[in-house]
């Protein structure tokens, strides 16, 4: 790739930057909110998850106060605050008093895995159904894709994940309805996550394959005399990919909202579960770790989405070349 | 738009939201049970003669309980919406009229609502006073208002340009002339799609946040919180945990329908 291409790559990454400093900031400033909203002296509470809760009386407290410079004005303590943000420095669990940074390492781990099969699985799932409707629109595949779908993104995501387990840990026995040890305990979640997924990408791929058949491009790569397997591969699914991948970007929203809902619903212990949870206790600093990691998580796939239509897109490859 | 005219699909989608508003308005006074009164002798009673739906955990009469549910998710989103919508479309209109840095920081802001994933920004509103109305009620509108304010901006600016608006601005017909009979008119298809589908939004935001724990609580007959209650019930009474949600389905699934069938 060539300079001009380079440009192209830059500015959605400096954007994508900026939408992270935009969450830190968001993310922060509403942390700091909910800290200075809880009932109570902080320095107290601070202290008591510091040292625990037998150590939270009113010395450690002023030590903490002292620390901390609980007794600056709020601006000074703002900005204070923001500034740990930026350096990762997330504070201690107001629950546990460990270091927040440390608890929502592991449960990053259990949602990403989680992620890593859902998506994949919603590609099998939604992709094939999409391709076919679209070859052959208002055909019979065609119909029974659109009906599925729109009942998809109409049944809440707790139902279907209910009904899930219902039919196949209920009824059949086949898959545990909870739990993290196996391979088998990631099934019912995935799924849930991943019906919700390909419903729609199944309708996008549709009307973007009946688009590209269509094209005016594909016309003439079969009147040149290509078999219709070589105009497919090599002039149709690069063009029908595009909006596609585009709309993973849009997709990573329902995929970050479904795990918040998911692993509340199968008890998985994940950042989304950790965050609902943290909410209940009201643990602040663990609500704003768990809420700063799932948006730079969304901000980073959203990069990589980028990055990836560019990278498709056969116009501006050309443009490039 | 008369009934003939409408598609099969979006015939079903107003057939399943009428169905839903009478249950909503005349449901609660039809059924004229107390939907918070306990029988611990009738819980968990199949449907019958008595209870025309059955009975949850608590002998509380289903019917009601839904009814009431039913009423309050609608009533929620529909306030919600509307909350969203006015001035998200006010604004949108006027960024696109005044420009500058009006236009600027409106624009700023409404980046700044979408760079975290809507849920995300909700949960953490909800966070302040977790169970209350008000901050479900905010976090929704708040997440909501700028899906109007970019369409009604992007449509205005095309409308602005437009000959006939420009002429009557040239005339001297006041802002309020332009924005009630040129602009809105306009606006109003693209506006009740966007309001249509951001109920459906609506409903099933409120009934996932109060089945997760952090919407409307029990006592409170809310649809997600329902089900939410009588799942350790499920294997006696499957129904009860079902038909709550089946709700919920309805209305969403109403909403899609009656936007149309390429709906995003």
């Amino acid at each position: 790739m060539d300079r001009h291409n380079w440009r192209s790559l830059l500015r959605p990454i400096l954007v994508r930057l900026l939408q992270a400093l935009l969450v830190a900031l968001i993310v922060g400033a509403l942390g700091f909110a909910l800290m200075a909203a809880l009932p109570g002296d902080q320095a107290f509470r601070l202290a008591a998850a510091r040292y625990g809760p037998d150590m939270g009386d009113a010395t450690a407290a002023a030590l903490v106060r002292e620390e901390l410079g609980l007794d600056r004005p709020r601006a000074v303590q703002f900005l204070d605050w923001i500034g740990q943000l930026l350096r990762l420095d997330l504070g201690h669990s107001l629950v546990t008093g460990e270091p927040v940074l440390e608890e929502l390492r592991g449960q990053l781990g259990h949602t990403l895995s989680l992620a890593a099969v859902a998506l994949p699985l919603s590609a099998i799932l939604g992709l094939p159904l999409g391709i076919l409707s679209g070859l052959h629109p208002s055909g019979l595949a065609d119909r029974v894709t659109l009906g599925l779908s729109v009942l998809l993104r109409a049944v809440p995501a707790y139902a279907l994940g209910l009904l899930l387990v219902a039919v196949f840990s209920i009824r059949l026995g086949w898959l545990p309805p909870a739990g993290f040890e196996g391979w088998r305990e990631f099934i019912l979640p995935g799924l849930t996550l991943a019906l919700g997924l390909a419903a729609l990408s199944a309708r996008v791929t549709r009307d973007s394959v009946a688009a590209v058949s269509t094209a005016p491009y594909m016309a003439f790569a079969r009147w040149k005399g290509l078999p219709e397997r070589a105009a497919v591969l090599r002039h149709g699914l690069r063009n029908a990919a595009i909006p596609v991948v585009a709309l993973l970007g849009f997709q990573l929203i329902g995929l970050i909202e479904g795990l918040i809902i998911v692993e509340s619903l199968f008890s998985w212990p994940g950042i989304g579960h950790a965050l609902v949870h943290a909410i209940f206790a009201r643990d602040v600093p663990v609500v704003q770790g768990a809420a700063l990691l799932m948006g730079l998580l969304f901000v980073l796939v959203n990069a990589l989405v980028d990055l990836a239509c560019a990278t498709i897109d056969p116009r501006r490859a050309r443009a490039g070349a | 738009m008369s009934g003939s005219t409408l598609s099969p699909g979006k015939r079903t989608g107003l057939v399943l939201l009428a169905a839903l508003l009478g249950f909503a308005v005349l449901g609660p006074w039809v059924v004229d049970a107390d939907p918070a009164r306990q029988v611990l002798a009738h819980s968990l009673a199949a449907p019958g003669a008595e209870y025309l739906l059955g009975t949850d955990h608590l002998g509380r009469s289903m019917l009601a309980r839904m009814a009431h549910a039913t009423r309050l998710s609608l009533l929620l989103a529909a306030v919600t919406v509307l909350s969203a919508a006015v001035p998200g479309t006010l604004l949108g209109v006027m960024a696109a009229w005044r420009g500058g840095w009006a236009e600027s920081g409106l624009v700023l802001l409404a980046d700044a609502v979408l760079a975290l994933p809507s849920l995300l920004l909700v949960l953490l509103l909800v966070a302040f006073a977790p169970g209350d109305f008000l901050p479900l009620y905010l976090g929704l509108a708040l997440v909501g208002w700028v899906e109007y304010f970019r369409v009604s901006r992007a449509l205005t600016r095309g409308i602005l340009a437009k000959p006939h608006v420009e002429a009557a601005r040239l005339l001297g017909f006041g802002r309020g002339y332009v924005l009630r009979r040129l602009i809105l008119p306009e606006l109003l298809p693209a506006l009740s799609t966007l309001a249509t589908f951001g109920l459906g939004g609506a409903v099933l935001a409120i009934s996932t946040l109060s089945f997760v724990g952090l919407g409307i609580r029990p006592p409170v007959a809310e649809l997600g919180s329902m089900t939410t209650e009588l799942l350790p019930h499920a294997y006696e009474a499957p129904l009860t945990v079902l038909m709550p949600a089946a709700l919920v389905l309805m209305a969403v699934l109403g909403c899609h329908l009656l936007v149309g069938r390429g709906a995003r």
